[in-house]
């Protein structure tokens, strides 16, 4: 075992010696494979009786997973070097550093990681701000709202002789203005204020829905098995709350018994794992498309793959309409994503596959092997528009790619490459976040 | 001097304040509130000066700032522009376009008299 091993990647190494699945890990701990993919990637801590729970599974002492927890922070000064601007510190007296000066090191540690903590909170912020349509709207409106008070109140205040008729009606005005400001005040806390769950982030339709698949896992057995209809499955899920998003919800479900029906559950899921190394293959095999493929390996049961598996997909003006992210992927939640994503040169390519090895920004920098198509949409007849839709499978790296991968972002305000020749505006971590 | 207004907004309270604050000093104030017909309202009364909401059904009060300084009987005409979208970008958008005056929500019923007194008198 390296000696940087961190408790998740002792879990991890252990789990993949002993030859046990990670779904099976899971469920023998009663937690989620998605949870303990994270445990493992060293992105949840872990103690306590879960520690000495799989400890206990993977047939070692607990200690034996966390001994040598100090080389976390090892790991941790090494990973806030990776990340520093300005002069290179000396790596090569790590250890030194952090035996002589524990504390500072692990203050250092300690403020890196809260430096990345910021980082996201103000990446997602900004991001909100920017392009969050609800906020927009819901400060526009309390600014005219209070336009028309103050511009009523100076009305009744500085006019002497107003007609008993019009103060009536400035009088009014305010009362109904005042409500409605304190309507639109009170619905703007309660949606900053209510940040117990990823609920309350929803700002749009499709963020209800992608939410509702994401707690169902993206797998759907009342549709699979034909034991639900679309309508009836919707009427059974209260979190679609609004019209578009119920709407969203039936296409997405019909779409999605279309795939099992081309695809059905008990032969395509003993061949999806084997299928992330081509999936062109299997698409051949079954007689549709590589779409379809990629769709149907997203919504796999979790305990069916040893991974998760992301999925991307844009329509021709290079908008998101679905997504599902992955561990080290981040997609986007607004606006427009890193235009050297496959995904969209893909559009400029119909028909025709794209492989890439990409390396997404982050820390540390991860790996994912994708594979991208674009294919027409017949929505009418050959008389009507070309619509077309693009759709990337994401799939974290197995291996060292045996070429450089390529260098990737989540969307260019938020990216911290600078040297990108595909940037479209600055981003907010190069100026000084 | 001009006395005629045409107050392109879409908010009920703040079109009538703002028309009983000029129609008390003397001017003529016609309201539109549709974005997509905007422009032929403009055409249609030749205000002596347009007030005018950037966040308007149908269109943006920026596009019909564009149309209204392209159009070769309009583009003379003084523009105030009002809105809550106060941001910089947004008032050097209108400054491209030719805005006489930007103001931003929440304004003073005296700077929009005064703003509008100015406007005719240039």
């Amino acid at each position: 075992m390296s000696r940087g091993a961190l408790t998740g990647t002792r879990i991890r190494e252990r789990r993949m010696l002993i030859g046990m699945r990670q779904a099976d890990l899971a469920r023998d701990v009663g937690i989620s494979p998605s949870y303990l993919n994270l445990i493992e990637h060293n992105r949840r801590r872990i103690g306590g009786k879960l520690l000495v729970d799989l400890a206990r599974k993977l047939d070692v002492e607990a200690s034996a997973l966390t001994e040598g927890a100090e080389t976390a922070l090892l790991e941790a000064l090494r990973e806030a070097s990776g990340v520093a601007t300005g002069s290179p510190a000396e790596l090569s007296r790590t250890e030194e550093f952090a035996g002589r000066f524990p504390g500072w090191a692990q203050l250092l540690s300690d403020k890196s990681r809260r430096v990345d903590e910021l980082e996201r909170i103000v990446e997602m912020l900004t991001e909100r701000m920017t392009h969050d349509p609800f906020l927009s709207a819901s400060l526009h409106e309390i600014l005219s709202t209070v336009t028309a008070i103050s511009s009523s109140a100076a009305i009744l205040s500085d006019t002497k002789d107003i007609d008993p008729e019009w103060q009536a009606r400035f009088l009014r005005n305010l009362v109904d203005e005042s409500q409605r400001l304190n309507d639109g005040a009170q619905a703007l806390v309660d949606y900053l204020d209510d940040t117990d769950g990823e609920d309350s982030w929803y700002s749009s339709p499709r963020e209800e829905l992608e939410t509702y698949l994401e707690k169902r896992g993206y797998h759907l057995p009342e549709l699979e098995q034909g034991k639900l209809d679309p309508n009836t499955l919707i009427q059974n899920a209260p979190e679609l709350s609004t019209r578009s998003a119920r709407e969203m919800a039936r296409a997405y479900f019909e779409r999605y018994m279309q795939d099992a029906a081309k695809l059905p559950l008990e032969r395509f899921a003993p061949m999806a794992q084997e299928a992330l190394v081509d999936p062109g293959q299997l698409a051949l095999q079954f007689g549709t498309d590589a779409a379809t493929v990629f769709r149907r390996l997203a919504c796999m049961p979790e305990d069916q793959m040893h991974q998760r598996i992301g999925l991307a997909i844009c329509d021709g003006s290079g908008t998101l309409t679905f997504r599902k992210p992955v561990e080290g992927f981040r997609l986007p939640r607004f606006g427009a994503a890193c235009p050297l994503w496959p995904l969209y040169q893909s559009l400029s390519r119909p028909m025709t596959p794209i492989k890439a090895e990409l390396e997404q920004a982050g820390r540390p920098p991860e790996r994912f092997t994708t594979f991208a198509i674009c294919q027409p949409l017949f929505t009418q007849d050959f008389n009507g528009p070309q619509v077309l839709e693009a759709s990337m499978l994401i799939v974290p790296a197995a291996q060292t790619p045996s070429s450089p991968p390529q260098p990737v972002g989540t969307s260019c305000r938020i990216c911290p490459r600078g040297d990108c020749v595909a940037r479209r505006e600055p981003s907010i971590l190069a100026d000084g976040f | 001097m001009g006395r005629d207004v045409l107050l392109i907004e879409d908010e009920p309270n703040i079109i009538e304040a703002i028309r009983f604050i000029l129609s008390r000093d003397g001017w003529s104030v016609r309201t539109h509130s549709d974005g997509l017909t905007a422009l032929d309202a403009v055409s249609d009364h030749m205000p002596d000066v347009v007030i005018l909401d950037v966040m308007l059904p149908g269109r943006s009060g920026f596009d019909i700032l564009r149309d209204i300084r392209g159009a070769s009987n309009l583009n003379r005409t003084p523009v105030l522009m009002l809105t809550a979208k106060g941001q910089t970008k947004d008032r050097e958008m209108a400054e491209q376009l030719g805005v006489s005056r930007f103001m931003s929500k929440p304004f003073s019923n005296a700077d929009v008299l005064d703003a509008v007194r100015e406007l005719a008198e240039a």
